[in-house]
C-alpha cells in the first residue's frame, strides 16, 4: 500500500529579509522541493493612480518618484516623456543630453543595489558594502544637482527643476575613471566566485516563449537571451544617438536564462551605461533647461501609451487626458509587477533555499508592484 | 510591420460583427473598438495569426469612463449610474515590432469581459488589478481573486470615480 | 578590549549605580529588527551600510522578533500590513522601543489624503518613542532618531515604582 503523503504549506514574509520589501510567499513544499510559490502582493499599495487623478499633472511627479524608489529618476523620465507627447511639446537638446546623463547614473546605482542584495541573500556581505560605497558616490552627483538623494523630483514637464552644477561634468567623469575598475573587482569577488556560481547556475532557467508570454521584460528577459531593449527598439529622447550594445545572456556557467545569466546581463548594462554618460557627458550643449510651456498645463483630450526603459523593464505610463487640469486615469505599467508573474513558475522544482537566489536575480522593487 | 489602420481592416474583414469600430482623433493613438464576449476571440486571433504575432500583452487596464448619470445620495455625495467601464488592451509583437491598442466597453452595472488569461498569461494578475480596482468581472478567469487590497476589503472599488473611503477598517481609523 | 587593554595593573572594581550600567548596557546594543517598508527602507539600508555605518552604536538587524528590541518602521504602513506589524511588535520581548521613520509612518507622509489604503501613522497602531522626520530621512536624521533613543533609554529606571 503506497503511504499517503501531503505537501506542506510554509508562509514567507512579509517581514522577511531577503523579500526585498513586504512581499508575502506562500510556498507549498514537498519536503524540500518546491511544488508552488503563490505571491501575495498589496502590503505597500500606495494608491499611486488615485492620487494621479486628484493631483494635476506637474504635481504627479513626486509620486512618480516614490513608486520605483530605487530608480526615481527613471520613472520622472518616463512620466514627463508621456505628458510631453500629449502636450506636442520639443524640450531643448540639453535637457535631452542632461535627462539621459541623469537616467544612465540611475541605472547603475540601481543594478548595484539590485546586485548587492542579490548577494546578500545568499551570503555575500562584503560586495554588499561595497556596492554600497560606490551608489553613495552616485547619490552625492544627484544631491549635488538637485538636493535629493532619493526621490529627486527632477524631471519635470517640459525641461528639469535645476540645471547641473558647474561641477557636475568633471565629478562624473571622475567617477566614470573610478567605477570602471570596481566592475572588474566585483567580477572577482563575487560574479566569478565559485559559491556563488554554484548558487545560481542553471537555478530558475525562465526559457525565452515563456518569457514573452509572461511578458517579462528588462534584464530577466535578456537573460533569456532576446536582445530586446526598448531603448533601440522603440527609441525615445536621444538615445538613437548614442552607441551602445544590448547584452544577453549566454549561460556563460550554466543554462541560457538562468538566475546568473539575469544578474551578469545587469553587471554588462552597468559598462555599457557608462558608454552612454561618457559620450553623452561631452557633447551636453549650452541652453535653458526649462522648454517655453503655459504655467497650467492642460493636455488636449486624447490618450496616449509611452514606455522606456527602466532599470528593470518596460516602464510604461497609459495617461487619459479629458483636457482638464488633472489627468482622467494614469495607468502604470510596471516592470516589476510582471516580471513577479512568472516567479512561480521559476521556482517550480527547486529547492527552498533557491527561492531567495530567484527572487534576487529578478530584482523587484515593491513599491513598484504595488504602487 | 502594419500600421494600425492596417490591422483594423483586416480584422474588420475576418470578425465583422465583432469590431465595432476605430477611434482615431489627434493625440489619440488609433484604438479599434471591440464587442466584449468576442475579445478571446479576437486575441487568439491576433496572437496566432503569422502576419501579426502579437506575442506580447505589454499593459490591461481598467478605466471607469464616469459618462452615466450622476445622482446625490444621502450625503451629499455623486454617485453614478449607467454609463460604461472599459478595458483597454496594449499589445505589441516583439519579433514584427508593431504596436496597437484595443478596448472593449461594458455596462457599469455589470461589467463583465471575456478573459485573455490563455492568450497571454501577463493578464493573470492586470485582469485582478482591474477587478479588485473596478469590479469588472472577467469570465473563465481561473483565480479572479482581489490583489491590491486586502481580501477581505468590502467597502467597494476603489478606482471608480464614486468610491467612497469607508471609516474603519478592522478597528483603524482610515480618513486623516 | 581597545582603549583600556593593559592599562591596569591589578584587578579592579567599578562601582556604578544599576540603573546607570544596566542602560548603558540596553542602549549600547540595541538590535533592531530587519524589516523595511517602502521608500524609507532604503535609506535605513544606506544607514547600515558603509558611510553611515549603523554598526558603531550597536545597532545590528535581527531577523526575527524574539531577537530584537527595537523597530524602525522605515516607509508607508497600509492597512493591510498594519495588523502584520502589530503582530511582530506584539513578538517583541519587553522592553522594547518603536523609531518611526519618515512622514509616512508619521503621519501618512504624502498619502494622507487620498491614500485610501494608508494607515495616517503608525501610532495609531502602536506606540512610538521617536519619531524622526523627513521623506526620505536623510542617514544622519536617523542617526539623530537613534541618539535620542539612546537618551530615553539612558534616562529610564529599572527600579520599582512606589507610591
Ligand atoms: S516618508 Fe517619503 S520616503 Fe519615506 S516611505 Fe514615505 S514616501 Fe517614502
Amino acid at each position: 500500500m503506497a503511504l499517503k503523503t501531503e505537501t506542506m504549506i510554509l508562509n514567507m514574509g512579509p517581514q522577511h529579509p531577503s523579500t526585498h520589501g513586504v512581499l508575502r510567499l506562500e510556498l507549498e513544499l514537498d519536503g524540500e522541493l518546491i511544488v508552488n510559490v503563490k505571491p501575495h502582493i498589496g502590503y505597500l499599495h500606495r494608491c499611486f493612480e488615485k492620487h494621479a487623478e486628484a493631483m494635476s499633472y506637474p504635481q504627479v511627479i513626486p509620486y512618480t518618484d516614490r513608486m520605483d524608489y530605487l530608480a526615481s529618476m527613471y520613472n520622472n523620465f518616463g512620466y514627463v516623456i508621456a505628458v510631453e507627447k500629449l502636450l506636442g511639446i520639443q524640450v531643448p537638446e540639453r535637457v535631452e543630453y542632461i535627462r539621459v546623463i541623469m537616467g544612465e547614473l540611475q541605472r547603475i546605482a540601481s543594478h548595484l543595489v539590485a546586485i548587492g542584495t542579490n548577494g546578500l541573500d545568499i551570503g555575500a556581505f562584503t560586495p554588499f558594502l561595497y556596492l554600497f560605497r560606490d551608489r553613495e558616490k552616485i547619490l552625492s552627483l544627484f544631491e549635488m544637482t538637485c538636493g535629493a538623494r532619493l526621490l529627486y523630483n527632477y524631471m519635470w514637464v517640459g525641461g528639469l527643476s535645476h540645471d547641473i552644477h558647474p561641477d557636475f561634468v568633471r565629478l562624473t567623469k571622475e567617477f566614470i575613471n573610478y567605477f570602471r575598475p570596481t566592475i572588474t573587482e566585483l567580477n572577482n569577488l563575487l560574479t566569478f566566485n565559485k559559491i556563488f556560481i554554484e548558487r545560481t547556475a542553471n537555478i530558475g532557467v525562465l526559457p525565452l516563449d515563456t518569457a514573452i508570454n509572461y511578458g517579462v521584460t528588462g534584464p530577466s528577459l535578456r537573460g533569456s537571451g532576446l536582445a530586446f531593449d526598448i531603448r533601440k527598439e522603440d527609441t525615445y529622447s536621444i538615445y538613437d544617438r548614442f552607441d551602445f550594445e544590448i547584452p544577453v545572456g549566454q549561460g556563460l556557467v550554466g543554462t541560457v536564462g538562468d538566475s546568473w545569466d539575469r544578474y551578469y546581463v545587469r553587471i554588462l548594462e552597468m559598462e555599457q551605461s557608462l558608454r552612454i554618460i561618457e559620450q553623452a557627458i561631452d557633447q551636453i550643449p549650452d541652453g535653458d533647461v526649462k522648454a517655453a510651456i503655459p504655467k497650467r498645463i492642460k493636455p488636449p483630450k486624447g490618450t496616449v501609451y509611452t514606455r522606456v526603459e527602466n532599470p528593470r523593464g518596460e516602464l510604461g505610463y497609459f495617461i487619459i487626458s479629458d483636457g482638464n487640469l488633472n489627468p482622467f486615469r494614469v495607468k502604470v505599467r510596471a516592470p516589476s509587477f510582471v516580471n513577479l508573474e512568472v516567479f512561480g513558475e521559476l521556482c517550480k522544482g527547486h529547492l527552498v533555499a533557491d527561492v531567495i537566489a530567484i527572487l534576487g536575480s529578478i530584482d523587484i522593487v515593491l513599491g513598484e508592484v504595488d504602487r | 510591420m502594419k500600421n494600425p489602420e492596417e490591422i483594423f481592416e483586416l480584422l474588420k474583414k475576418e470578425f465583422p460583427e465583432a469590431i465595432l469600430g476605430i477611434d482615431k482623433e489627434a493625440p489619440t493613438e488609433p484604438i479599434i473598438l471591440i464587442d466584449p464576449p468576442q475579445i478571446k476571440t479576437i486575441s487568439l486571433f491576433l496572437r496566432d495569426n503569422p502576419e501579426l504575432r502579437f506575442d506580447s500583452l505589454m499593459v490591461l487596464s481598467g478605466v471607469d469612463d464616469a459618462n452615466g448619470t450622476k445622482v446625490k445620495d444621502e450625503d451629499g455625495t455623486d454617485v453614478i449610474s449607467g454609463g460604461t467601464l472599459s478595458v483597454y488592451y496594449h499589445l505589441h509583437s516583439v519579433y514584427l515590432k508593431h504596436k496597437i491598442t484595443l478596448k472593449v466597453s461594458t455596462p457599469r452595472g455589470n461589467p463583465q469581459v471575456e478573459s485573455v488569461y490563455n492568450v497571454w498569461r501577463t493578464s493573470d494578475w492586470h485582469e485582478r488589478e482591474a477587478f479588485d480596482m473596478y469590479g469588472i468581472i472577467f469570465l473563465n478567469h481561473p483565480d479572479l481573486r482581489r490583489i491590491l487590497m486586502p481580501y477581505d476589503w468590502n467597502a467597494g472599488y476603489p478606482l471608480r470615480k464614486d468610491y467612497k473611503n469607508p471609516e474603519f477598517y478592522q478597528g483603524m481609523k482610515v480618513p486623516y | 578590549m581597545g582603549l583600556l587593554d593593559k592599562e591596569f595593573s591589578d584587578g579592579n572594581v567599578v562601582i556604578a549605580k544599576v540603573d546607570d550600567l544596566f542602560n548603558w548596557a540596553r542602549l549600547s546594543s540595541v538590535w533592531q529588527l530587519g524589516f523595511g517598508l517602502a521608500c524609507c527602507a532604503i535609506e535605513m539600508m544606506a544607514t547600515s551600510a558603509s558611510h553611515y555605518d549603523f554598526d558603531r552604536f550597536g545597532v545590528i538587524p535581527r531577523n526575527t522578533p524574539r531577537q530584537a528590541d527595537a523597530i524602525i518602521i522605515s516607509g508607508t504602513v497600509t492597512l493591510k500590513m498594519a495588523t502584520r506589524i502589530k503582530r511582530l511588535y506584539e513578538q517583541i520581548p519587553d522592553p522594547k522601543y518603536i523609531i518611526s521613520m519618515g512622514s509616512c509612518a508619521n503621519c501618512g507622509g504624502p498619502y494622507w489624503e487620498h491614500g485610501y489604503h494608508v494607515l495616517k501613522g503608525i501610532d495609531r497602531v502602536i506606540p512610538v518613542d521617536v519619531y524622526v522626520p523627513g521623506c526620505p530621512p536623510r542617514p544622519e536624521a536617523l542617526l539623530e532618531g537613534l541618539l535620542k533613543l539612546q537618551e530615553k533609554i539612558r534616562n529610564e529606571s529599572l527600579r520599582k515604582k512606589t507610591v
